[in-house]
């Protein structure tokens, strides 16, 4: 078994990576329309590992996702904008706490509500969530109805290039944190109890797993990471629009988990970075952005169940696993 | 002392009656078998007896206490745990993720000290590798621990179940057909492995088996079963050479 010391390893990865980026950011080596990119490039990571949450290790697919930022992006974009008292650090820390709150709760309710339901069901019931929340929250005074709520203090306050360093750096430090409680999550009992679900639902409950609670806590945390996402992107953006949380956005983060491998956490952030980073430097393929998703993911189901493929990804995986073993042996 | 009896026990789908006036009772430590042709409602009663179905009839206790109509998840609580006829393994999770799936309970950290890593997560977390490797020697698939379930051979697949099973620190341990699918020397093998766990962890096992071998070899008791009525009970030498049960099998 891995020491705590280990697994603690990544984080100083995390570190480091933060670091080498905020060099690059300070020296304007990296241009400031990259530079713009990175706090969403974070914020989605956080939507994508949250869904593969429920998708790849739960084993329910959500098409609803979209929902739970929306919320987040609301309940973090009105504190912002309204509690004004409060010095902006700890409103954010506020923000941040209350869009939590409320996602794991709304998410607890829903799934609770629809908790008989599975598969291609519970899919659509999820879909249809994602639109009811989008008309619900015009209605809530104080949201700003169909124009959206404008006017949000953002994190990216100042000149170039601090303005994207203190958004970056919020939302790195976000993500990390969301990351590693996720990950913590699943190497937890409480994660193979997940898993164990997704494999075999009757026989996690012989063994005294409880199949429905398990699956309304898995649900409500994903919904909480989504939640928090949805606050970073309304601090970055600064207004919030019921139009930018329709189930496009729900299916986008869903490519990536599906790209990125269900279950793979590491597969996960890869694919959101190649998938929100590679339209705009292409900036011509712009356009073609929901093609390319689409492709990818057709191609990605096709290539997934071809053996050949997969006994090839296998032997392709196991190589380089033993190389980085060996490498790591050698500076030991 | 009693450990299982059930009490008229049976069960209607619709106007089929799978199972009917079902009694049995099981002594602690003792080595009990279920055996009858196909479809004559053995798999049904372990459906009933674990909660997978709810009896329309009659009742079952465990150590006195009724169970009938409770869910799986309470009478797994409550000290019964199976193994499923067609392996129902934790497919994509590796060996000993599967045995940790079946000590969740005995682990005590919350959900929140798992999340922040506390030290009590840690502590508790390697007890339960240590009796989950413990487990898995007991059956011999130690060295296949960071192997996925579903890439062991059949005959440890089974002794996984088993192994899982144990892990939730059952009073009764049903298990259906274990002996599916094994060649003669598996066979033997399991049969000493059933009755190291009698032994070893003080167990009372109910066993469906359609291997006679195994059955005469370990079962002190058994019970037969034909189209879900029960055709004889008792010591299993005289049970197995009543004609009633031979023509069952056989034939007229």
């Amino acid at each position: 078994m891995k020491t705590r010391l280990q697994r603690l390893l990544p984080l100083v990865w995390a570190i480091a990576l933060f670091g080498v980026i905020l060099l690059l950011m300070v020296t304007k080596v990296l241009p400031r329309s990259y530079q713009q990119m990175l706090p969403t490039i974070c914020t989605y990571i956080i939507m994508a590992v949250s869904l593969n949450l429920v998708v790849g290790f739960l084993g329910d697919l959500s098409l609803g996702h979209a929902a739970f930022y929306a919320i987040g992006a609301y309940v973090g974009g009105m504190i912002l904008r309204y509690m004004t008292a409060i010095p902006f650090g700890l409103r954010m820390i506020v923000a941040i706490v209350a869009a939590a709150v409320v996602a794991f709760g709304v998410g607890a309710a829903f799934l609770y509500l629809v908790r008989k339901l599975r598969g291609d069901y519970l899919a659509i019931v999820t879909l249809a969530f994602g639109e009811f929340v989008r008309s619900i929250v015009k209605i809530i005074p104080g949201t700003g109805g169909s124009a959206g709520l404008t006017d949000i203090p953002t994190i990216a306050a100042g000149a170039f290039p601090a303005k994207y360093i203190k958004a970056f750096s919020w939302s790195y430090l976000v993500m990390i944190l969301c990351i590693f409680f996720i990950v913590n999550l699943i190497r937890s009992r409480h994660g193979r109890a997940i898993m164990a679900v997704r494999d075999n639902a009757i026989a996690a409950a012989s063994v005294g797993i409880n199949v429905s609670r398990c699956r309304i806590v898995t649900f409500a945390i994903a919904a909480l990471f989504a939640g928090i996402a949805g606050v970073l992107y309304a601090a970055n953006t600064a207004a919030v629009n019921p139009a930018d949380f329709d189930y496009n956005v729900s299916i986008e983060v869903l490519v990536m988990v599906v790209l990125g491998g269900m279950g793979n956490i590491g597969g996960s952030i890869i694919a959101t970075i190649i998938l929100v980073a590679l339209p705009k430097i292409l900036l011509d393929a712009a356009q073609y952005r929901l093609l390319i998703y689409a492709v990818a993911l057709i191609a990605m189901m096709m290539l997934n169940a071809n053996p050949r493929f997969v006994s090839f990804k296998r032997r392709v995986g196991e190589k380089l696993g033993a190389k980085f073993k060996s490498l790591r042996k050698g500076r030991a | 002392m009693v450990m299982l009896e059930t009490k008229n026990l049976g069960i209607s789908f619709g106007g089929l009656r799978a199972v009917d006036e079902f009694n049995l009772t099981v002594n602690k430590g003792q080595l009990y078998g279920l055996i009858g042709p196909n479809g004559a409602g053995k798999t049904t009663v372990f459906n009933l007896l674990t909660g997978v179905y709810a009896p329309t009839s009659g009742g079952f206790f465990l150590e006195g206490q009724s169970l009938a109509g409770k869910s799986p998840l309470e009478i797994n609580r409550s000290g019964i745990a199976r193994t499923f006829q067609n392996i129902r393994l934790f497919k994509d999770m590796s060996v000993i993720d599967n045995v940790k799936v079946g000590l969740h309970n005995a682990a005590r950290y919350s959900l929140f000290e798992g999340l922040l890593m506390l030290p009590r997560y840690a502590a508790e977390e390697a007890a339960l590798e240590k009796r989950a490797r413990e487990l898995l020697r007991v059956f011999d698939l130690d060295g296949e621990r960071e192997y996925l379930a579903s890439n062991l051979p059949y005959g440890k697949q089974r002794k996984l179940e088993i192994a899982r099973a144990l892990a939730t620190s059952p009073k009764l341990l049903l298990l259906d057909e274990p002996a599916a699918g094994m060649n003669p020397n598996e066979t033997a093998e399991l049969m000493e492995t059933i009755r190291f766990v009698r032994d070893e962890f003080d167990m009372t096992i109910l066993l469906i088996e359609h291997d006679m071998k195994l059955v005469s070899g370990i079962c002190e008791q058994v019970t037969v079963l034909n189209f879900g009525t029960t055709l004889a009970q008792g010591e299993t030498s005289a049970v197995l050479s009543d004609p009633k049960v031979v023509r069952a099998y056989l034939g007229e």
